[in-house]
């Protein structure tokens, strides 16, 4: 298994020779940074694109097929497209929040995004509470798409928010819980280490019964946790036109469009780091010819894999199924999903008490 | 469609060349080629229609039809994030000033199509006391798309012809019409009361 | 079909001669009452304790010297027995009708209706504004003194009042307006459409919400009125056939079918077998189309994208049929006067047997994907009831009313073309909720299917087309044919004077009472069943408007 800090550190000692430890470590950050943003840029694209050809997979269609080989570059066509639109300013509208608002949705966007463990050594931020600090950066885009409706000056806008806030505040308690359970398996809460702790047989295999439990429990809070899935009603075309970023044109309107997929991705991210062992190939104990091959997979393919697959699975359910009613989706929350939640941490609890896990 | 297959449209090429040939930087021209091939692939229609031809419109999106081929992939609710309008059906005058409205509030650059005989003339209903014999009364079509309703392939015909359309503009100096900052300013301050009728402000109204 | 109550051995029509002898008979077409302005109100709500409790259709008219009007169609949902009845206004210079709307619910957008056409002012109506022009029109357009240079196109917005007007009779006989209140002042109204992706169309609704609950509902219709039934007083018979194509026009087949019954009622015409067969089985393939469409649309309103291609997938596959023979995919203008247009494909036969052994499967594929899924049905199950006596009083025929209970089916009350002779079920749900509405119009695409086998084989050898004179004068008098739209009960009623153009004409909308009866439905529902009720109702609103 490669380990990326040895890269990492040798650039480190390279710049430490050259220049003073904190212009140095400035210099990493500025690096870091723009990696990270162009790295995000690539995941929103490419999510876009797949979320195009799968669509159209299920619907009989082809999907985009004329700017490039198979139709790889539309998505950088809508870019161009959106870049140049105009941004229109509502009158009557808060200016000041309403140009904010896509701005704090990003931001938290990408807050999140940086918590992932791509591969080892490849962690940006990484600490001990990391599954804490990663719920709460991922959290903060509510703000945004309250202030975004609040300050559109358009009902339909305000619904949608009001609709979103209700729903993303609800289904946190669920994400929460569910990866609760995880951690109480591996009695860490840094991402990085979960992984590590995976070496030998991932969370879903390890705690069976509860874990399989925490992550289809996940998998929903975390769909209605991104407005997306049987769970768009902020968003609902055919009741709100297009819910909290109605008002929203232009590149406004393309960093919403580009947040919500790339918080799929840290969602399936989040679900493959916890649940399916992040970038640690997959082990089958007692195999070992087995073992060797999947260890010369990088880990970072085995992370874009496992969160690719859990996106796809996600997208499935998208296109499938219809969507939820506002009441359904806070009674699904609050009368099932919680308490579900609440007595598996407890059968986890009995599980890790008793050593029954594998 | 290939491109070689637009036979009809020659004079256009030899429009956009005299215009080029009259005098563009190298940079804006390439950039502004750049813009346009992105823009011309990804033309987010309007979810808007009126009668038949909507539900032309709508197999035109469907499976066997399907426009994402081409980049018309989104079609959006909300007129601020939509490209262009498919005008598809006949407008009537009680809808025209909705018509109208709603192309005000798409962003700049927008495109209007004319869809079906009502949009283009008003068709069969041409003689009626309340329909608008054409939109082009009321906004500037860019594409007009004949049949009644339009086969699908018409439709695919016609959007690819505003593709072309968007191609050969000049984006900078052409479409991005800048205005100043200090102008835009004041337009958003101007006093409306004059025109609150035009607001759909609630007033009194004697009947 | 024609039941007599037994009990009382006397026909309708004698009995409103007793209760008012001042009713007279005319005989000319279809024939009708004339019944006297003062006691109208009384006399229809006597018909309605006699069990006449569907209002088929209410017609304004103006019959020229100032002489207004309107025509009532009504039917005994329990015997089936029909009555049409005329009401003049009282004076010429005074335009005052009793409203209806209390006996019948239907009456009441058909009244507005009959205003904004006629200036026909309805007495204690609670709602006398104008159905489909502006606020600001000048004048009726459908008098025949109407100069269309009054009303030039007017670009700026139109104002939403928030209160209307209701006219009432003094005792000395002179009116008094009154105005109600629609929409109070503190109360969060949000606007519908009428473009939005939910309304089908260019409909439009003022939604009051406390929360996401609907508190009252205001539906603004026009914004596709073209103005059709003025239009055909200008054309001559064969000419108005092509506009009823764009009526419903997920049912043209069978709207044309109801605009040529009716003339060739006028004219004594028999058309052939070969005809009937054929006219039969494209209204049950745009049936089918219909509800292929509804299926998708439902799904597409409801958030389950993926059905929605399914269906549209489908609808192809009937539209490749309509074509082969029609030329036309969505508007046909297959049936005219005497016949149809050209005879069948050689390859119609073929490709309809196919269609029909494709279909079965796929319609399991449906169930399966969307009928099965839970939230599908959390969403659908119970909610936005119509009640039986709601879906008849405010005559929501078609799958609407079959989803209440309500046996309204036109092919089997009033068999016409080759139903009486092809056995099939009429489906009927007892619920009257969205998913009742949904899944009567999921069985009868399997009726049609039944239906359309039952005749494909044996379509009779004949001429495909009767010759009629070149120019069709109707002989004088009024006539009212319906068939069974795909959404409903389409009705056309013809008033001659003997020309070569109609006098009057008016088509009975399948989705004006699907509309009127929204607010009762969705009062009290979320603003997301909003979407499913529209969705089952399933109207077109180029078909309401008109």
């Amino acid at each position: 298994m490669f380990d990326f800090s040895i890269v990492t550190q040798a650039i480190h000692t390279a710049l430490l020779s050259i220049m003073p430890e904190g212009l140095a470590i400035f210099l990493e950050c500025v690096v870091v940074g723009v990696c990270l943003l162009l790295m995000y840029t690539v995941i929103a694209i490419v999510m876009i694109f797949m979320e195009r050809k799968v669509c159209a997979a299920f619907q009989c269609r082809l999907g985009p097929v004329r700017v490039g080989p198979w139709g790889t570059l539309q998505v950088i066509c809508d870019v161009f497209k959106m870049l140049t639109k105009e941004i229109i300013t509502i009158r009557h509208a808060d200016r000041f929040l309403y140009n904010l608002a896509p701005y704090i949705v990003i931001l938290a966007s990408v807050l999140a995004f940086s918590c992932l463990p791509i591969n080892r050594g490849m962690e940006v931020l990484d600490f001990n509470v990391g599954v804490f600090f990663t719920m709460a950066a991922s959290s903060i885009g509510v703000v945004g798409i309250l202030l975004a409706g609040w300050s559109s000056n358009n009902k339909y806008s305000l619904i949608g928010a009001m609709r979103s806030g209700a729903q993303m505040i609800s289904y946190e308690l669920s994400i929460g819980l569910s990866i609760l359970t995880i951690v109480v398996l591996t009695d860490t809460m840094q991402l990085s280490e979960i992984v590590e702790r995976q070496a030998d047989g991932w969370f879903i295999f390890k705690g069976h019964i509860p874990a399989i439990i925490a992550f289809i429990i996940y998998l929903i809070a975390g769909n209605a946790e991104v407005n997306r899935g049987p769970f768009d009603l902020p968003e609902a075309e055919s009741e709100l036109t297009a819910g909290y970023h109605t008002e929203y044109s232009g590149m406004h309107f393309g960093l919403f469009y580009v947040a919500e997929f790339v918080n799929l991705f840290i969602i399936a991210g989040l679900a493959a780091t916890i649940f399916l062992g992040g970038w640690m190939p997959l082990h089958i104990p007692g195999l070992d010819a087995f073992n060797t091959v999947m260890d010369y997979i990088p880990g970072f393919v085995w992370f874009f894999a496992k969160a690719f697959f859990v996106v796809w699975l996600l997208m499935w359910i998208k296109w499938t199924f219809p969507r939820l009613r506002v009441d359904q989706i806070l009674t699904l929350e609050w009368k099932y999903l919680v308490p579900i939640g609440l007595a598996n941490l407890l059968l986890m609890v009995i599980v890790v008490v008793f050593k029954l896990h594998f | 469609m290939k491109y070689e297959d637009f036979i009809d449209n020659e004079y256009l090429e030899k429009m956009a060349e005299q215009l080029r040939e009259g005098g563009t930087n190298v940079v804006l021209g390439c950039l502004d080629d750049l813009i346009n091939w992105g823009r011309s692939n990804s033309l987010w229609p309007l979810t808007f229609a009126t009668s038949c031809c909507g539900i032309e419109f709508m197999a035109v999106g469907a499976a066997r039809y399907d426009f994402a081929r081409f980049g018309f992939e989104v079609t959006r609710a909300s007129p601020r994030q939509a490209d262009f309008i498919m005008v598809a059906g006949t407008i009537t005058h009680k809808m025209a000033p909705v018509l109208k409205r709603l192309y005000d509030q798409m962003a700049d650059p927008k495109y209007v199509i004319a869809v079906g005989g009502c949009a283009i003339s008003g068709g069969p209903f041409k003689k009626s006391y309340h329909v608008v014999n054409g939109v082009d009364t009321i906004l500037p079509v860019d594409v007009y798309i004949p049949g009644c309703p339009p086969r699908p392939e018409a439709m695919l015909y016609g959007l690819m012809q505003l593709q072309r359309k968007v191609r050969l503009e000049r984006f900078f100096g052409g479409v991005n019409k800048q205005i100043g900052k200090k102008e835009y300013e004041e337009l958003m301050r101007r006093d409306l009361t004059a025109e609150k009728i035009d607001l759909n402000v609630e007033t009194e109204h004697k009947l | 079909m024609w039941k007599r109550n037994t009990s009382y051995n006397m026909t309708i029509r004698e009995k409103i001669t007793a209760w008012e002898p001042a009713a007279e008979w005319s005989a000319e077409g279809d024939g009708m009452l004339t019944v006297p302005v003062e006691t109208f109100h009384d006399l229809a709500v006597r018909l309605k304790r006699e069990g006449f409790d569907f209002l088929r259709s209410l017609t304004g008219m103006d019959w020229g010297e100032g002489r207004f009007g309107a025509v009532y169609h009504i039917e005994s949902t329990a015997t089936g027995e029909n009555i049409v009845l005329r009401v003049f206004t009282p004076a010429p210079d005074k335009c005052g009708l009793p409203s209806v709307g209390d006996v019948w619910k239907g009456a009441l957008l058909n009244e507005r209706e009959a205003y904004d056409y006629f200036g026909i002012q309805f007495l204690n109506h609670p709602d006398m504004r104008r159905l489909y022009l502006r606020d600001d029109w000048v004048g009726h357009p459908l008098r025949k003194d109407y100069d269309p240079a009054l009303n030039p196109l007017r670009m700026n917005n139109e104002v939403s009042q928030d209160s209307t007007p209701h006219f009432e009779l003094m005792p000395d006989g002179s009116l008094i307006r009154k105005r109600e209140v629609i929409f109070d002042e503190g109360e969060y109204v949000i606007n519908v459409g009428p473009q939005h992706p939910a309304t089908h169309g260019v409909l439009r609704f003022r939604v009051s919400l406390e929360g996401e609950i609907i508190r009252k509902l205001d539906v603004h219709c026009g914004y596709i009125h073209r103005g059709i039934e003025k239009m055909c007083e200008s054309l001559t018979y064969p000419q108005t056939l092509a506009l009823t194509d764009r009526l419903d026009y997920l049912g043209a087949s069978q709207n044309r079918h109801a605009l040529c019954m009716c003339i060739e009622k006028g004219l004594g015409l028999e058309v052939s077998r070969r005809v009937q067969y054929i006219r039969t089985i494209m209204d049950e393939l745009q049936r089918i189309d219909s509800h292929l469409l509804f299926f998708s649309c439902l799904c597409m309103d409801m958030g389950a994208l993926t059905a929605f291609f399914y269906g549209f997938r489908d609808r192809e596959k009937v539209l490749d049929i309509l074509e082969q023979t029609t030329g036309g995919r969505l508007i046909q203008n297959y049936n005219v006067i005497g016949g149809v247009q050209a005879d069948i494909h050689p390859d119609f036969v073929r490709r309809v047997k196919e269609f029909i052994a494709y279909m079965r499967p796929t319609l399991r594929e449906y169930h399966e994907i969307f009928t099965g899924n839970v939230i599908a049905r959390q969403r659908l199950v119970g909610t936005g009831v119509l009640t039986r006596e709601d879906a008849i009083s405010f005559g929501a025929t078609g799958g609407t009313g079959r989803a209440s209970g309500w046996a309204c089916d036109v092919r089997k009350r009033h068999p016409y073309a080759m139903y009486g002779e092809v056995d099939f079920d009429e489906v009927l749900f007892t619920e009257g909720d969205c998913y009742a509405r949904y899944m009567v119009r999921m069985r009868e695409i399997e009726q049609s299917l039944r239906i359309i086998e039952q005749l494909i084989d044996n379509i009779p050898e004949g001429e495909y087309r009767t010759k009629t004179k070149p120019v069709i004068r109707i002989p004088e008098g009024t006539y009212y044919s319906a068939v069974e739209g795909s959404r409903g009960e389409f009705g056309v009623f013809i008033e001659s004077r003997g020309d070569k153009s109609p006098y009057r004409m008016k088509f009975r909308s399948t989705g004006l009472p699907l509309v009127s009866c929204l607010e009762t439905i969705a009062r009290g529902a979320k603003i997301a069943d909003l979407i499913a009720i529209g969705g089952t109702l399933d109207y077109v609103v180029p078909d309401i408007d008109r």
